[in-house]
C-alpha cells in the first residue's frame, strides 16, 4: 500500500511516498530556514505563504522522487495538528482537494505520532510497546507508546520546548536561527562543565519537562558578565547549556525506564538529531541493558515520510476523515 | 469550458460550476464555520447534486486576493490541490473585480470597499458598457489596491459620477463615507454584496476566454500587502539607509 504523506505544520514544505508504512520511496523536503534566519525565528505568516508557493512543486517531486504517479498512491495522510495554524491550513486544504480529487481515503495525522512512527522507518522490525521521547522545536513529550495509535503521555514541557530554549540561548549569544544545530557545532568548542546552569524539575511530576528556568540562568549569567565587564566564553555557555539539557532529557527518559521497564527506548523530533543527546541516550540506556532506537537525522526533521508511516497504521485501524478535516494547532496526542 | 470557482477571501465561502455561459450550481455560505470546514464539503456538494463528474472540469477558478490572508490561502490550497489532482490550469481573479461584478450592469461607478483593518481598505474602482453584441463588459476604472477609505473617497469626489459600494466593509465605513462622499451613492442589496462564485465564475470565463490561465503551481495569491513582519524588516533596513544617507549628508 503507497501513502503520500504531507507535512506543513512549521517551516518545512514536505512529501513523501512510504510503502506499508515502513518503506520510504521519497522524502521530498523544502525548508525555509534561509528567509526565517533574516527575522531570527520563524514568522508564521512568511511560513505560510511560502508553503502555499511550494506545495505543488514538493508533492510533484515527492511522486517524481519515488517514481510513481497519483494512480499508484493509495491514500493520503497529512499533519493537520498540532502546528502553526496558518501553515497547517495549506498542507491540510491541499492534501484535502487532492485525495478529494482523486477519490482516495484522507488520514489526518498527529504530528508528534508521526515523529514517533519515524522509528518505524528506521527500524523495520520495531513494534510496540517502548518508551519515546519526542523533542523538538515546538514539543517536549515523553510518550508510552502502548500499540500503533495508542499512547500515554508521561511527561511534557510545561512551558518552554527543549528546542525553543536553544534557539533563544543561540539568539542570545549571537549564533542566530535555528539554534539546535549552531549551538550544537559550537559547543564543540567549548567545555561543558565550565558554567553549572540549573536542571529544573517540576514538583510533584517527576516526568515534567521545565526549560524556561534554564534559559533564563543563561540570560542571567549573560548579563552579569556583561555587567561584571567580563567577556563571555560563547562556546563553554554552548556546551554547558546543551548539557544541562541534555542531562535533564535523559534523567526523565532513565526515569521513566526505571518506573515502567521495557527493553527498548526510541526518541524522536528534531532535536533527536542533536550528537550530544544521541551518544549520551545510547550510554545511558546501554548500561541499562536496553536497546536504543533513534531515527536517522533526515527522518528527524519534520518530513513526510514520517507522516506516511503514521498514516498506514491509522489506515490500518480504519482512520477515514472527512473533506471537512480542519487543522487543529493545538490538537493534544491521542485526541481523535 | 466547465469551471469550477472557488472564494474563500473573506466571511463568506461560496463555490459554483459553470460550462460556458450556464451556471450549473452555486453555494455561498456566510457561517462563523471556517472555510476549511466549508469550501471542499460545498465542492463535494455542488458536483453530486449536478451529476456532473469530476473528470469533466477545465479550470479552476479561484479569487485570488486581495482578502484575508488565511482565507485566501485556504482557497489557493483547495484550488491547487484539485488542480494538481486533475491536471487542470487555474483562473485567478481578482477578489474586489469579482466582487464588483455582482453589480453587472449598475448604472455610474461601482465600488466594492473590504474591511482590510487596520483603517484600511481593499477596492477599487469600475463601469461597464454594453458591447455592440449586447453583452455588458467591466472595466477597470481603478485597479484593486489597498488604501485609507480617506483616499478612495477623495478619488470618488473627483469623478462626478453615481457610486454603488459593496462589499463587508460597508458597516465599517458607512458613516465616513455618509459625510464625506458628495456623490449620490447606493449599497448593494445583500444578496449582491459579498463574494458569490457565480460571478467569479462569469468573470472567470471571460478570463479563459483571453487565455488568462497559469499552472496551478504556478499560483498564488495577490495579498496586496507584506506581512508585519517583512513591513518592519523593511521599514527598518529604511531607517538604517536614511540614517547612512544622513550621515553622507553630513559628510557633504
Amino acid at each position: 500500500m503507497l501513502i503520500l504523506g504531507i507535512e506543513s505544520s512549521c517551516d518545512e514544505t514536505a512529501a513523501a511516498v512510504v510503502k506499508d508504512g515502513r518503506t520510504v520511496l521519497s522524502n521530498a523536503i523544502s525548508t525555509q530556514i534561509p528567509i526565517h534566519t533574516l527575522y531570527g525565528g520563524v514568522v508564521p505568516e512568511i511560513a505560510s505563504r511560502k508553503h502555499i508557493e511550494r506545495i505543488s512543486q514538493v508533492v510533484a517531486e515527492g511522486l517524481k522522487e519515488a517514481n510513481v504517479t497519483l494512480d499508484d498512491i493509495d491514500a493520503v495522510g497529512v499533519t493537520y495538528g498540532p502546528g502553526l495554524v496558518g501553515p497547517l491550513l495549506v498542507g491540510t486544504s491541499f492534501a484535502k482537494a487532492l485525495a478529494f480529487g482523486r477519490d482516495l481515503p484522507l488520514i489526518g495525522v498527529h504530528h508528534i505520532e508521526g515523529h514517533i512512527s519515524a522509528n518505524y522507518i528506521e527500524h523495520k522490525d520495531l513494534e510496540p510497546p517502548f518508551l519515546c521521547l519526542v523533542v523538538s522545536g515546538g514539543h517536549t513529550h515523553l510518550v508510552r507508546v502502548l500499540d500503533y495509535g495508542s499512547y500515554e503521555i508521561l511527561g511534557r514541557t510545561v512551558d518552554d520546548a527543549a528546542g525553543e530554549a536553544f534557539d533563544k540561548v543561540a539568539r542570545a549569544i549571537g549564533l542566530g536561527y535555528p539554534g539546535g544545530p549552531k549551538i550544537e557545532k559550537k559547543a564543540k568548542e567549548g567545555n561543558p562543565d565550565a558554567i553549572d546552569f540549573p536542571r529544573a524539575k517540576v514538583s510533584d511530576h517527576p516526568f515534567d519537562f521545565s526549560f524556561s528556568g534554564l534559559k533564563s540562568a543563561v540570560l542571567n549569567y549573560l548579563n552579569g558578565m556583561q555587567m561584571r565587564g567580563q567577556k563571555v566564553n560563547e562556546a563553554d555557555v554552548a556546551a554547558s547549556f546543551q548539557k544541562a539539557v541534555v542531562s535533564a532529557l535523559v534523567e526523565h527518559a532513565m526515569l521513566a525506564l526505571d518506573t515502567y521497564g521495557g527493553s527498548k527506548f526510541a526518541i524522536a523530533g528534531g532535536v533527536a538529531s542533536n550528537g550530544a543527546f544521541r551518544s549520551a541516550m545510547q550510554e545511558a540506556c546501554e548500561k541499562r541493558g536496553v536497546e536504543f532506537l533513534c531515527p536517522s537525522p533526515i527522518l528527524c526533521t519534520d518530513n513526510g515520510a514520517m507522516i506516511g508511516a503514521a498514516a498506514y497504521y491509522d489506515f490500518k485501524k480504519g482512520r477515514r476523515d472527512g473533506w471537512n478535516l480542519n487543522a487543529i494547532p493545538n490538537l493534544a496526542l491521542g485526541e481523535r | 469550458m466547465k469551471i469550477l470557482s472557488l472564494d474563500a477571501s473573506g466571511n463568506v465561502a461560496s463555490a459554483a460550476l459553470s460550462d460556458g455561459d450556464k451556471l450549473l450550481g452555486e453555494y455561498t455560505m456566510n457561517t462563523k464555520m471556517t472555510h476549511s470546514q466549508t469550501l471542499l464539503p460545498m465542492v463535494d456538494a455542488l458536483l453530486t447534486l449536478t451529476g456532473e463528474s469530476k473528470q469533466s472540469i477545465e479550470a479552476i477558478a479561484v479569487a485570488g486576493g486581495p482578502g484575508s490572508f488565511t482565507g485566501l490561502r485556504i482557497g489557493s490550497a483547495t484550488a491547487k490541490g484539485l488542480a494538481f489532482a486533475w491536471n487542470v490550469p487555474i483562473i485567478s481573479v481578482p477578489t474586489v473585480d469579482a466582487i464588483a461584478y455582482n453589480m453587472a450592469g449598475a448604472e455610474g461607478l461601482v465600488c466594492p470597499i473590504l474591511d482590510a483593518r487596520r483603517q484600511q481598505t481593499y477596492t477599487g474602482i469600475y463601469a461597464f458598457h454594453t458591447n455592440v453584441d449586447h453583452k455588458i463588459e467591466m472595466d477597470v476604472v481603478r485597479p484593486e489596491c489597498a488604501v485609507k477609505i480617506e483616499e478612495i473617497v477623495d478619488d470618488l469626489n473627483q469623478r462626478g459620477q453615481k457610486v454603488t459600494f459593496l462589499g463587508d466593509g460597508i458597516p465599517v465605513f458607512k458613516d465616513y463615507i455618509a459625510e464625506h462622499l458628495t456623490m449620490p451613492y447606493a449599497f448593494a442589496p445583500f444578496h449582491e454584496r459579498l463574494q458569490r462564485a457565480g460571478a467569479l465564475a462569469a468573470l472567470a470565463s471571460v478570463y479563459a476566454a483571453e487565455g488568462k490561465m497559469e499552472k496551478g503551481e504556478d499560483h498564488r495569491p495577490n495579498y496586496l500587502r507584506d506581512s508585519q513582519a517583512e513591513r518592519e524588516r523593511k521599514k527598518n533596513l529604511k531607517e538604517v539607509s536614511n540614517s547612512v544617507d544622513n550621515l553622507h549628508q553630513n559628510d557633504k
